[in-house]
C-alpha cells in the first residue's frame, strides 16, 4: 500500500468520524455543516484550479539548477541566508522541494544550509502560501504567521551547526 | 489571486516561446490530472473543517487554545498539528475553523507550523523516500521545538500589535 492511499484513508475516516459526531448532535447540525463545507469547497475550487493548473508553468520557468546553485557548498551564514531565500522561492510541490534539497546535499551543500532550505520551504514557499494558505485562512493571519516564522530557518541552522550531524 | 493569474500567464507564455504548444499542453495535462486527484481531498478538508467548527464546543477551544491558554495551549496546538491527517487541503481549513471558534493567533501558528514542520504526512510520503531516513529524522528532531517557539513569538508580537485584543 502506498503512503498516499493510507493518508487518504485516514483523511476520510476523520471526516466520517467528525460527521458521525455531528449527526449525534442532531440532523440539522449535520446538514448545516455539510452545506457549509460544500460552500467552502465551491468557493475554493477556482482558486485551487488556477494554482494547481498554473503551478506547472511557474515551476517550468524557474530552473532548478538556479536554486541548487544558491545552496552550493558555500557554507556559513551567507549560505543559510541564500538557502532561506531559495526555500521561499521554490515553486511546486513536495517532490520538487525535497529533490532540490537532496541534490544540494549530494552535490556538497552544507547540512545546516540544506536544513535551512527545507525548513524555509516548509514555512513559506511562496506558491503554497498564495495557493493554499491565503484561500483558506484570513490573509491577515497568513502574513502574520509568515513574518513570525522568519527567524526559524536561521534558528534551525544554528541548532544544526551546534549539534552537528549524527 | 490576480498576482497568481498574471504569474501563471507570463510563465505559460515563456514555456510556449521555449517549448512550443506541445510543451504547454504537456504541462496542462499533467496539472489537470494532479488537480483531479486533489479535488476529493479538498472536499474532505472542507467538510472536516466545517464539522470541527460545528462540533467543538467554543468555550472549550478558547480555554485550551485561546489567548490565555499559555504554554499548554501551544503544546496542544503543536501536537494537534503533528497528527493532523492529509495535506494543505485539510490543514488550512481545519486551522481556519479553530481560529474562528476561539483559538488565538499563537496557538493557530503553532498548529500550522507544526503541521508543515513535523506533520507525519509529508515526512513519510515525501521526505523519507527523497532525503533519506538519517536526514529526515535529524531534521525532525531539530524542528521539534520550533512550533512552540513560533507560537510564543506570535503571541508576544500579537498582544503588542493589538493591545486591545482586536478580533482576529
Amino acid at each position: 500500500m502506498n503512503a498516499a492511499l493510507i493518508i487518504d484513508i485516514i483523511l476520510w475516516a476523520s471526516v466520517a468520524a467528525a460527521g458521525f459526531i455531528a449527526l449525534r448532535r442532531g440532523r440539522t447540525v449535520l446538514t448545516m455543516s455539510v452545506r457549509e463545507g460544500t460552500m467552502d469547497f465551491i468557493n475554493i475550487v477556482p482558486r485551487i484550479a488556477l494554482g494547481v493548473i498554473g503551478s506547472g508553468y511557474i515551476a517550468a520557468v524557474i530552473p532548478q539548477e538556479v536554486i541548487t546553485g544558491w545552496l552550493g557548498p558555500d557554507s556559513g551564514w551567507r549560505g543559510v541566508l541564500a538557502a532561506t531565500i531559495a526555500g521561499a522561492a521554490t515553486p511546486g510541490g513536495p517532490v520538487i522541494g525535497f529533490s532540490i534539497g537532496a541534490v544540494a546535499l549530494k552535490s556538497g551543500g552544507g547540512a545546516p544550509q540544506v536544513i535551512a532550505y527545507v525548513i524555509a520551504w516548509a514555512l513559506f514557499a511562496f506558491q503554497r502560501l498564495l495557493l493554499w494558505e491565503i484561500p483558506f485562512m484570513p490573509s491577515r493571519f497568513v502574513w502574520f504567521r509568515a513574518a513570525v516564522s522568519l527567524p526559524f530557518p536561521f534558528l534551525a541552522a544554528a541548532i544544526a551547526m551546534a549539534i552537528g550531524r549524527p | 489571486m490576480i498576482v497568481i493569474a498574471v504569474l501563471v500567464a507570463v510563465s505559460a507564455v515563456l514555456v510556449w516561446r521555449r517549448d512550443g504548444i506541445n510543451g504547454v499542453l504537456e504541462i496542462l495535462t499533467h496539472d489537470l490530472t494532479l488537480f483531479g486527484g486533489i479535488l476529493p481531498r479538498v472536499l474532505a478538508g472542507c467538510l472536516l473543517g466545517a464539522f470541527i467548527a460545528e462540533i467543538l464546543p467554543h468555550e472549550k477551544v478558547s480555554r485550551s487554545l485561546g489567548p490565555k491558554s499559555g504554554l499548554k495551549g501551544l503544546l496542544i496546538g503543536t501536537a494537534f498539528g503533528a497528527i493532523l491527517p492529509g495535506g494543505p487541503f485539510t490543514a488550512y481549513p481545519v486551522a481556519s475553523a479553530l481560529l474562528a471558534v476561539g483559538a488565538d493567533f499563537g496557538a493557530t501558528i503553532a498548529i500550522v507550523v507544526s503541521w508543515t514542520l513535523i506533520g507525519y504526512g509529508r515526512a513519510v510520503a515525501w521526505e523519507l523516500p527523497i532525503m533519506g531516513t538519517d536526514f529526515t529524522l535529524w531534521r525532525l528532531v531539530i524542528s521539534l521545538p520550533l512550533p512552540v517557539l513560533a507560537g510564543a513569538l506570535g503571541r508576544f508580537v500579537y498582544v503588542r500589535m493589538y493591545p486591545r485584543g482586536a478580533e482576529p
